[in-house]
């Protein structure tokens, strides 16, 4: 449980996440859900239409209302885990569950050092170290659709596509380099729903990143050529002019669940 | 053309264990190999490190007569450089540069290629590169995160000159981002020697502002589906092939430029002015298949290799010569030959003296001739009095119009004035009695008490900036107008007028 890993000077998010705690008990009796979850924000129920299909699968899926933090976990918290659970050290971690760039851009195996502020999302982590910190404060990462679902909402609009601007916001993130050290989780403008940085800070884990596209290999599974390479990449797309997605939906296809990367980070979810 | 009898690269460690179980097979295909009779596994051939070079240099002739085991490690790097002047833009580069590193294998080389992608990269990267047989060209299996690096392996087993690039989704943006360069698999007997191998690649840049526009630019979507790049360039920038980095040769040489277009979008028509390409590889085969080419056309995700022996030294302009590429966005390089020139091939400038034009014999006796026409129009004019009467009915006209423009406000569209204020023109005994002093009010104006028609005024007339035609046109219409009858006014006379009173 959460107050096993929160240390001493660690108040700030320690106490956000202890008033989650007590607030996920109370949400645990109602369906519905409160109306404010500490450091989350409420996604309500809609739909996602993901960018790659098949014929057989449904252009649209219903995304059922969660929480979602509102900005993606730190170096700070992550640093509090670790302490609480030394199997997610660096120098502790299984390499099969984490691969050699694991946590690399930290001082020590419990020291962040000026590489990693405090404030700044945690990245270099691997899928199952991120699912394993959410799983420890019982809440979990977010699927695809429920990720999309959120992130789809401009600072104005509930879509964010027909907002002025909005998309050229996003796609410009591709083009600026990543800044070193990165900076605080939590700066950037709040979006319709009250995330913030989903689309301008870091990459983020999903809990089913590896369903994102079929690949090389296992391309003769569907019968459907769905590999994302050059033009075959725009067959069977929702929309060939969503750059953006077509990225995202591109890292996630490039990593596995134990890769460490320099600017994929997470953020957790919960259900009501 | 793929050869059918050859394997997938791949599926290359299942071919060399298939041909070590098999030599007779392999004899059968005549192979060259390392050791005859016998096709090397590729543990056995020698190891090599790819020289790698960034445009416009080319890396050395491979001079061997074997094959090779090559490694390649082409490390992608996505960073902010100069775009033109004052104009920077985040390129996706395969070793930093825009192309990418000019990559020299051989006919029948093993090439093991490690993609590293550099940690700072925002996005996965991948490669495809033309001279693979094998789905994707390595896409698939060069697949690669941020801050991970992948390995493949292939044959090259057919040669020529081969555009590689990212495939990577959304593949028009990683293209026009930068990410193309040139992959040569020399034939096994080798290209013919040339004095000077350059490397040089054209590529659209789709800048959300327009070109020229300053700072650092993001990536227009929409301009790249539309395909409207504002910048085409040679080498990744404007003026990367100019001044002080124009590609060099000496008189007497031979230039072969191994050229590729990576796109995304459009087709090069690829000229050197002034030069006619001795020898186009056409299309980036072996073959010398074409002789004096003034413009070869080069398709995006395609390539060139052109040779041509310099002769008079000077400098020569690269160009697409779809010419608004070359003139309004950047297209454009120049090679820089120096050397004695050789006046029969090209004399320079022989002549230049003045050229007077109308004054010149020919051009006086033409204006000569224009002056006797006129004067025949004129005298016949003159004689023919219907013309005569037409010609004023059109003077009449003209001055109609310009005094409905600038008189009627005061004398009245009737020509009659307002009494006390502004005297008459219909009748007037002061506009009859003196045409020059008529010409003479409307050019400089008129002021101070007057009499018309017995009547005093006492007003301000201003001067009006009319033509001397104006002037006459305007004088002979209200002098034969509203029942007056006071003859004309002549342009000569308003010049006459103007004179006297300047």
């Amino acid at each position: 449980m959460a107050r096993c890993f929160i240390p001493v000077g660690w108040q700030q998010a320690g106490h956000l996440a202890l008033v989650g705690f007590a607030l996920l008990a109370t949400l645990a009796t109602t369906r519905a859900g409160p109306a404010t979850q500490a450091g989350m924000t409420a996604i309500p129920a809609g739909t996602y239409r993901p960018l790659i299909r098949s014929q057989d699968e449904p252009a649209e899926i219903s995304v059922a209302p969660f929480w979602l933090d509102i900005r993606p976990v730190t170096n700070a918290e992550y640093l509090a885990f670790v302490q609480a659970h030394p199997r997610w050290r660096r120098s502790q971690v299984s390499p099969l569950f984490a691969d050699s760039g694991y946590l690399s851009d930290w001082a020590g195996d419990l020291e962040l050092g000026p590489s990693a502020p405090v404030g700044a999302p945690v990245v270099r982590v691997s899928w199952f170290a991120a699912r394993a910190y959410a799983r420890a404060i019982d809440k979990r990462l977010p699927t695809i659709a429920e990720w999309e679902r959120a992130a789809a909402a401009g600072f104005t609009q509930s879509e964010g596509a027909k907002e002025p601007g909005f998309p050229a916001q996003v796609l410009a993130w591709f083009t600026q380099p990543t800044p070193q050290p990165l900076p605080a989780a939590g700066s950037g403008r709040p979006n319709y729903f009250g995330a913030r940085d989903l689309l301008t800070l870091v990459w983020e884990w999903v809990d089913d990143f590896n369903t994102a596209m079929v690949t090389g290999e296992s391309r003769g599974d569907s019968g459907l050529d769905r590999n994302l390479f050059c033009g075959a990449g725009a067959a069977g797309i929702r929309d060939p002019s969503d750059f953006a997605g077509f990225m995202r939906a591109g890292f996630r296809s490039s990593v596995r669940a134990s890769y460490s990367v320099p600017n994929l980070g997470f953020r957790c979810a919960q259900s009501p | 053309m793929k050869n059918p009898t050859c394997p997938r690269p791949g599926a290359a460690l299942l071919f060399v264990a298939l041909v070590a179980l098999l030599p007779r097979l392999d004899a059968a295909e005549g192979t060259v190999l390392a050791r005859p009779g016998v096709r090397p596994l590729a543990a056995d051939l020698p190891v090599e490190t790819a020289v790698l070079t960034e445009a416009p240099h080319v890396p050395p002739r491979i001079t061997r007569q074997h094959a090779a085991k090559v490694i390649v490690n082409l490390e992608v790097r996505e960073v902010v450089k100069r775009l033109a002047d004052g104009v920077e833009y985040t390129f996706w580069t395969y070793g930093g540069n825009v192309p990418g590193s000019f990559i020299r294998v051989r006919e029948g080389d093993f090439v093991e290629f490690h993609l590293n992608n550099h940690p700072t990269s925002k996005v996965p990267h991948n490669i495809d590169l033309h001279a693979v047989t094998g789905p994707g060209g390595g896409a698939a299996s060069s697949f690669t995160a941020p801050g991970h690096s992948s390995q493949f392996s292939f044959t090259a087993l057919n040669p020529g000159l081969y555009v590689y690039h990212c495939a990577t989704a959304p593949v028009p943006m990683h293209i026009a981002n930068g990410m193309y360069g040139l992959i040569l698999v020399d034939p096994k007997d080798g290209m013919p020697p040339v004095d000077r191998e350059y490397y040089v690649m054209q590529g659209e840049i789709y800048t959300a502002g327009r070109h020229g526009e300053g700072g650092l630019q993001n990536f227009d979507p929409m301009k790249a589906e539309d395909e409207r790049p504002p910048y085409v360039v040679l080498n990744g920038s404007v003026g990367a092939l100019v001044g002080d980095m124009a590609l060099q040769a000496k008189v007497g040489e031979t230039v072969r430029l191994y050229f590729g277009v990576g796109g995304p979008n459009l087709t090069s028509s690829f000229h050197v002015i002034g030069e006619i390409f001795d020898t186009v590889y056409v299309e980036g085969g072996v073959l010398p298949a074409q002789r004096h080419v003034q413009t070869t056309m080069v398709p995006a995700g395609g390539s060139t290799v052109v040779e041509f022996k310099v002769e008079v030294p000077g400098t020569y302009i690269l160009v697409d010569h779809s010419l608004s590429r070359a003139f309004n966005k950047g297209a454009l390089g120049m090679l820089k030959v120096t050397g004695a020139g050789n006046a029969l091939t090209y004399s320079g400038k022989e002549i230049d003296e003045v050229y007077i034009g109308q004054a010149s014999d020919a051009g006086f006796a033409a204006s000569k001739r224009e002056a006797e026409l006129m004067a025949q129009k004129e005298a016949a004019i003159a004689d023919n009095p219907r013309i005569a009467g037409f010609t004023k009915e059109i003077q009449l006209e003209r001055g109609r119009k310009v005094f409905l423009t600038s008189c009627f406000a005061c004398h009245m569209a009737n020509g009659e004035g307002l009494p006390a204020v502004f005297p008459p023109l219909a009748g007037s005994d002061f506009l009859k009695a003196d045409k020059d002093r008529a010409i003479k009010s409307v050019i400089k104006g008129l002021s101070g008490p007057i009499t018309v028609n017995g009547k005093p005024y006492n007003n301000m007339m201003p001067p009006h900036d009319f033509t001397d035609d104006q002037v006459a046109d305007v004088l002979t219409f209200a002098m034969n107008s509203w029942g007056n009858d006071f003859g004309a006014v002549s342009v000569s006379d308003v010049k006459r007028v103007r004179a006297e009173n300047k």
